[in-house]
């Protein structure tokens, strides 16, 4: 078998011009036998175990760098979700304690962020559930790396709307403790949570899962926007095949990736989440794959149809490359982390409405975006629950990672620096939901037949 | 011995001695050249493909990527190695 120059050329042009890397490798990790009865003890099991296997996984991940010249940009952790495995310890102080052992173990072994301090809620919440959330802000404020999630429905529970109802204030606590309101950042709310999703901040690793398991996250909105600027003219129909043919190579260079660094750490390969996920980096921005499809800017209308034929195109050829596609695989829109969606919200292009509007068609919801820290309490909360909606609906994942930053009006600009970049806080529609999201209690499962 | 087989990849703009710099390093690794190719490719870069083969090198692929990059910085050209594998995956079903 010979491989040409171009193809060569192709590949090594992904990686040298477009920002090809692997996203992310992601070590679930299974908490729940480090559980004991003696806290000191059960920290130092906690301790051991994330900080043994995150060693070995930022070792052997250098070496696949190098071996294949491809980036592994970010070596992260995902653990069993926190609130199962202190339900013996049900004690506020101890869990900020373990939220200090896990941020620990992470710096020390040198990984960026441990998601799965969190809680699975769809149907109701245990004591410890209530108490996770009631720690958060002081979690998310005084630690470093560790990521926070909830699952507040699914399609099978509904959506449970007494947690959502717990949110506002405390998103609005930890706004208040951080820094530029940064905390927040390190918090998704999900309906339909994937348990083996490898990006950040909403990684855990599901009770269903085994001990240990590798995920990856692949990318490259660079790659797909290069492929749709040499085909300007071309119909739908083909411009979703040539789109489908550059995520199926890209996915392909994960799964090799992930299954040779799985084999290296003698452990399972999990899946390939081919999710297209934006980076502050200049040209890797999905923003800019919509325009280049001939949108001005992302948020005119056109967009949506734009974002469904981009999504459909990534899943295909996803699909085509692993037999492991998991995760959440669609397409991320966080605001702060995307060149050409911060440039939107500022021109005016894209607001709030809208950018909901986008998330039915792509994964995984709204993210990184920032609203003034005034706004109240209960719209925070049915900003949340109009997005969960859509997903328990839709029978899909949705999420939320919403930030309101104190002191700001909409129109200002807030810096949160790295990789979550810059975020314009948008305006948000001042009329209230008070009285209806205060029934509280539980939107039911959705039906599965007469699905128009 | 089984070989194992890298991609050596050069781009950028054409100029003598490119070949002879980077073959007479590997040739006192002894790595062996197993084919090489070029062309001018649409967008005006010269490329340059060596398929090669390290089983016998003298110094392991990290020392190898590291030399590389410095031929290639005194040669202002972007030089790549990489594993034949992600070709192979990448680019055949």
């Amino acid at each position: 078998m010979t491989i040409s120059v171009e193809e060569v050329y192709e590949t090594a042009s992904m990686i040298l011009y477009q920002n090809l890397d692997i996203r992310t490798t992601t070590l679930g990790i299974n908490l729940k036998d480090c559980i004991d009865s003696d806290f000191k003890v059960f920290k130092k099991n906690v301790y051991d175990r994330v900080y043994t296997n995150a060693v070995k996984l930022v070792e052997q991940a250098r070496v696949l760098e190098m071996k294949y010249g491809i980036p592994i940009a970010n070596k992260r952790i995902s653990i069993t979700p926190v609130s199962l495995i202190m339900e013996s310890h049900c004690v506020q102080s101890k869990f900020i304690e373990m939220a200090q052992t896990l941020d620990r173990a992470a710096a020390d072994a040198g990984i960026d962020f441990i998601g799965g301090f969190g809680a699975l809620v769809q149907k109701g919440l245990t004591k410890s559930d209530r108490m996770l959330i009631d720690v958060l802000p002081d979690v998310l404020s005084k630690t470093e790396r560790v990521c926070s999630f909830l699952n507040v429905g699914s399609n099978v529970a509904g959506l449970n709307l007494d947690a959502v109802n717990l949110l506002g204030s405390m998103l609005k606590q930890t706004a208040e403790k951080s820094n530029n309101a940064i905390g927040c950042a390190k918090f998704v709310v999900f309906v339909n949570a994937p348990e083996d999703n490898p990006f950040m901040a909403g990684a855990f690793h599901g009770v269903g899962e085994g001990d240990i398991t590798l995920n990856i996250g692949i990318s490259g909105p660079g790659v797909v926007k290069a492929v749709v600027d040499q085909n300007r003219e071309c119909d739908l129909t083909r411009l979703s095949e040539i789109i489908k043919r550059t995520v199926f190579k890209i996915t392909r260079a994960g799964e090799l990736v992930g299954r040779e660094l799985a084999a290296a750490l003698n452990i399972p390969f999990g899946i390939v989440d081919i999710s297209l996920a934006s980076t502050t980096a200049a040209g890797d921005s999905v923003a800019n794959v919509i325009e280049a499809f001939g949108i001005e800017k992302i948020g005119a209308h056109g967009s949506t149809l734009a974002v469904a034929l981009l999504m459909d195109a990534v899943k295909k050829g996803g699909a085509m490359a692993s037999g492991n596609v998991g995760g959440l695989s669609g397409t991320f829109i966080p605001v702060s982390e995307d060149e050409g969606m911060i440039d939107a919200v500022q021109k005016g292009a894209l607001g709030l409405d809208k950018l909901e509007a986008l998330t039915a068609v792509c994964s995984v919801g709204l993210d990184m975006f920032a609203i003034p820290g005034d706004v109240p309490e209960e719209t925070i909360n049915a900003i949340i629950a109009d997005e969960l909606a859509i997903g328990i609906i839709n029978n899909k994942t949705t999420a939320v990672r919403v930030i309101p930053v104190p002191g700001k009006k909409a129109g200002s600009l807030v810096k949160f620096g790295g990789l979550l970049g810059t975020a314009p806080v948008m305006e948000v529609n001042p009329f209230s939901a008070k009285n209806f999201l205060k029934r509280g209690g539980r939107l039911p499962a959705p039906v599965t037949s007469m699905r128009n | 011995m089984e070989k194992e087989l890298l991609f050596i990849t050069v781009i950028g703009e054409d100029k003598k001695g490119i070949v002879a710099k980077i073959s007479n390093f590997l040739y006192k690794k002894d790595i062996n050249i197993e084919d090489i190719n070029q062309r001018i490719m649409g967008d005006g870069y010269f490329v340059m493909t060596m398929l090669v083969d390290i089983k016998n090198s003298t110094i392991p692929m990290e020392k190898i990527t590291r030399e590389l990059e410095k031929i290639g910085k005194s040669l202002e050209l972007r030089v790549q190695l990489q594993h034949e594998n992600i070709f192979k995956m990448m680019h055949r079903v």
